[in-house]
C-alpha cells in the first residue's frame, strides 16, 4: 500500500515534531531535575563555607573561587589572542596560504577532545614547564581550548560590520590601525563579547582537562597551587558517592551559572543584531 | 607607514599562536606516546586486547571496540534527533518558535558533560537495569547519553547547511506541486547533503572524544562487550581513569592511547573539512 503524499507529509512532519519535542523535553527535564533536587540545599552557608569531610558537609566557597580563578584567567589569556587573530584574519591579510594555515589550526583545535588537552597540559605545563598541578596550568590549558570559539565568533562579529564604516574611516584619513581600533572593534564589540562570554561557559563546564592540569585540592586556590573546580567537585561527589545532596547542590550552582552566562550572551547578541540591522 | 608595518607583523605573530598551540600539542602527545607504540609494535598495540600495564602488556583493542560501539550508538540517536530538529527548525517551524527553540538546543551544548553523566547514572542506568536487564552501566546507556550530547553539534551545523540552500530551490519544488516533505527530502536534504555529512562527522568526533560522561555511565569493565547491555570501557575513559595513578611505562601507554585518539580525531576533522569545503566550492561561495 502506498500512502498519498499528503498523508505522508502529515505523518512525517508529525514524527519530526515529536523528535524535536523529545529533545526539548530532555533539556527541560535535565534542568528541572537538577534544580528541583539541588536548589533546596543551596543555602548561604553552602556558598560561603569551606567543604568538610571531603565535601560531605560544609560548602563550596573555595571551589567557587577556584572555578572563577581558572576560568577567568583562561578567558583573560585567550580573549586578546583570539580577538587579535580574528582582526588579523579579517582586516590585515588577504585570503592566502597563511590565513588557510591559521584557520586550519583553529578548526583542528576546536575538534580536539578535552582529554587530549588534559594530557598535553599535564605533559607540557605541569611537568615540562614545572608549573605543577595549579591554577595557572589549568588556565593555560583551558585558554587553548577556548581559543577557537573566540576566534570564530570575533571573526563573524567583525565581518558583520558594514563595509561603508571602513570607507568612511579611511576617507577621514585614518590609518588601518586607527580604523580597526576606533571603528571596527568598537562596532563589533557586542558580538565579540558574546563569543567571550560563551567561551567562559564552556570553560566552566570543562572537567577532564582541568582534572589533569589543575588537580583537585580542596583548599583556597593560589596561582601556582592546585585547586578544584565546580564541575570536578560535582564529578567527585557523585562518582565516589560522597554525598548526593551536596552533588545535586553543586550541580544546581553549576547549572544556574551556565544559564546566566548563556542568557547574558544571548541578550548581548540580540541587542547587537538589532543595532546592526 | 612603518608603524603600520610593525603592527601588521605583530598581529601576524599573535595570530600564529593557535597553530603553534596545535603543533605543541601534537609534538608533546607524540613525544610521550610514540616510543611505547614503537616498542610494543603498532599491530600489537592496536589489535591486542591484553592490557596489563604492570606486566608491561599494552593492547588497547578492547577500548577501541568500546569507543566505536558507543560512538556508533550515539550517532544513531544523536543523528536522528539532531537532524530532525534541524529539519523542523529550518522547514516546518514558524519563525517565532525558532527564536525560542534554537537557543534551547544551543543550551543543551552548554550543559556540562558531568551533568549528563550524572543524569545517566540517576535516571537512565536504573531504568535499563530494571527494564532491559544487565548491570545498567552499559554500551546502551553511554550511547544514549552521548547521543544527547552530540545532538546540538549535529543540529547547529546541519541547520547552517539547510539554510544555505537557495530559497528558489524550495519555491521551484513547491510550484511543481510537491508537498513540504517531498520538497524537503527530495530537494533540500539533497542540496545540503555535504553539510549534513560534515555535521555528522563532527558529531562523531565529539562522541569519541567525550570522557567524563562516559566514565560515569559505561561501567568501565576491562572485558570486551558482547552486547549493548554489557559494560564497556572507551579510549578516553581508560586514559582518565588510570592517569591518576599511572607512572612510568603505564603512563606512557596512556599517552599512546591519546596518540591513537588524536589520529582518529584528526582523520575525522579532515574528512569534515574536505566535505564542507567541497560544498563551498560547489555553491560557488568563498
Amino acid at each position: 500500500m502506498r500512502l498519498s503524499p499528503a498523508i505522508t507529509q502529515r505523518l512525517v512532519v508529525a514524527f519530526l515534531w515529536l523528535l524535536t519535542a523529545i529533545t526539548i523535553a530532555i533539556l527541560a527535564f535535565i534542568i528541572g531535575h537538577v534544580l528541583a533536587h539541588g536548589l533546596p540545599y543551596v543555602t548561604w552557608d553552602f556558598l560561603s563555607r569551606s567543604p568538610e569531610k571531603m565535601g560531605r558537609e560544609g560548602g563550596v566557597f573555595p571551589i567557587i573561587v577556584g572555578t572563577l580563578a581558572v576560568t577567568g584567567l583562561a578567558v583573560l589569556i585567550a580573549a586578546p589572542v583570539g580577538v587579535v587573530t580574528a582582526v588579523y584574519l579579517t582586516e590585515y591579510t588577504r585570503k592566502g596560504r597563511l590565513t588557510a594555515v591559521i584557520r586550519f589550526g583553529a578548526d583542528c583545535l576546536a575538534g580536539i577532545p578535552s582529554i587530549i588537552f588534559g594530557l598535553f597540559g599535564f605533559a607540557f605545563f605541569v611537568i615540562a614547564l614545572g608549573l605543577g598541578l595549579s591554577v595557572l596550568s589549568g588556565a593555560l590549558t583551558l585558554a587553548l581550548m577556548a581559543l577557537p570559539t573566540i576566534i570564530r565568533t570575533s571573526e563573524e562579529a567583525i565581518r558583520a560590520v558594514p563595509w561603508s564604516f571602513r570607507e568612511v574611516s579611511y576617507g577621514l584619513g585614518s590609518t588601518r590601525w586607527q580604523m580597526v581600533t576606533h571603528v571596527v572593534l568598537r562596532s563589533a564589540l557586542p558580538g565579540i563579547t558574546t563569543g567571550i562570554v560563551l567561551s567562559l561557559g564552556r570553560c566552566i563546564s570543562e572537567t577532564a582537562a582541568v582534572m589533569l592540569t589543575a588537580g583537585s585540592a580542596l583548599r583556597m586556590p593560589s596561582l601556582l597551587g592546585s585547586c578544584r573546580t565546580l564541575a570536578l567537585h560535582f564529578y567527585t561527589l557523585s562518582r565516589e558517592g560522597i554525598s548526593m545532596n551536596m552533588a545535586y547542590a553543586t550541580a544546581a550552582v553549576l547549572i544556574v551559572a551556565i544559564l546566566a552566562i548563556d542568557l547574558t550572551a544571548y541578550w548581548i547578541m540580540r541587542r547587537f543584531i538589532t543595532k546592526m540591522s | 607607514m612603518k608603524r603600520e608595518k610593525i603592527i601588521s607583523v605583530v598581529l601576524a605573530m599573535v595570530a600564529m599562536s593557535g597553530i603553534a598551540g596545535l603543533a605543541l600539542i601534537t609534538a608533546y602527545i607524540f613525544k610521550e606516546g610514540l616510543p611505547i607504540i614503537v616498542r610494543v609494535g603498532l599491530k600489537d598495540f592496536l589489535l591486542s586486547g591484553d592490557w596489563h600495564p604492570l606486566e608491561g602488556k599494552f593492547g588497547i583493542f578492547s577500548w577501541i571496540v568500546g569507543s566505536l560501539a558507543v560512538t556508533l550508538g550515539a550517532m544513531i540517536i544523536g543523528g536522528l534527533l539532531g537532524l530532525s530538529c534541524a529539519v523542523v527548525l529550518t522547514q516546518f517551524c514558524p519563525r517565532r518558535l525558532v527564536v525560542v527553540l534554537k537557543p534551547a538546543i544551543e543550551l543543551l551544548a552548554g550543559i556540562p558533560s558531568v551533568v549528563y553523566g550524572f543524569m545517566g547514572v540517576m535516571i537512565l542506568v536504573p531504568w535499563i537495569r530494571q527494564h532491559l536487564g544487565g548491570p545498567g552501566l552499559s554500551v546502551l546507556a553511554a550511547a544514549v547519553v552521548l547521543g544527547i550530547m552530540v545532538l546540538p553539534t549535529v543540529t547547529s551545523i546541519s541547520m547552517d547547511a539547510l539554510r544555505a540552500v537557495p530559497r528558489s530551490y524550495r519555491d521551484g519544488s513547491i510550484a511543481l506541486g510537491a508537498t513540504g516533505w517531498q520538497t524537503t527530502h527530495m530537494v533540500i536534504l539533497k542540496a545540503a547533503k555535504s553539510g549534513i555529512m560534515a555535521s555528522l562527522i563532527l558529531g562523531m568526533g565529539r562522541a569519541i572524544g567525550e570522557t567524563m560522561a562516559v566514565i560515569m555511565v559505561a561501567g568501565n569493565t576491562l572485558d570486551l562487550p558482547h552486547g549493548i547491555l554489557d559494560p564497556v570501557r572507551t579510549l578516553t575513559s581508560n586514559i582518565a581513569l588510570e592517569m591518576s595513578y599511572a607512572s612510568g611505562d603505564h603512563r606512557k601507554a596512556l599517552f599512546a592511547t591519546g596518540v591513537v585518539l588524536f589520529v582518529i580525531i584528526m582523520i575525522l576533522n579532515s574528512i569534515a573539512l574536505a566535505v564542507s569545503s567541497k560544498r563551498a566550492r560547489k555553491a560557488g561561495v568563498r
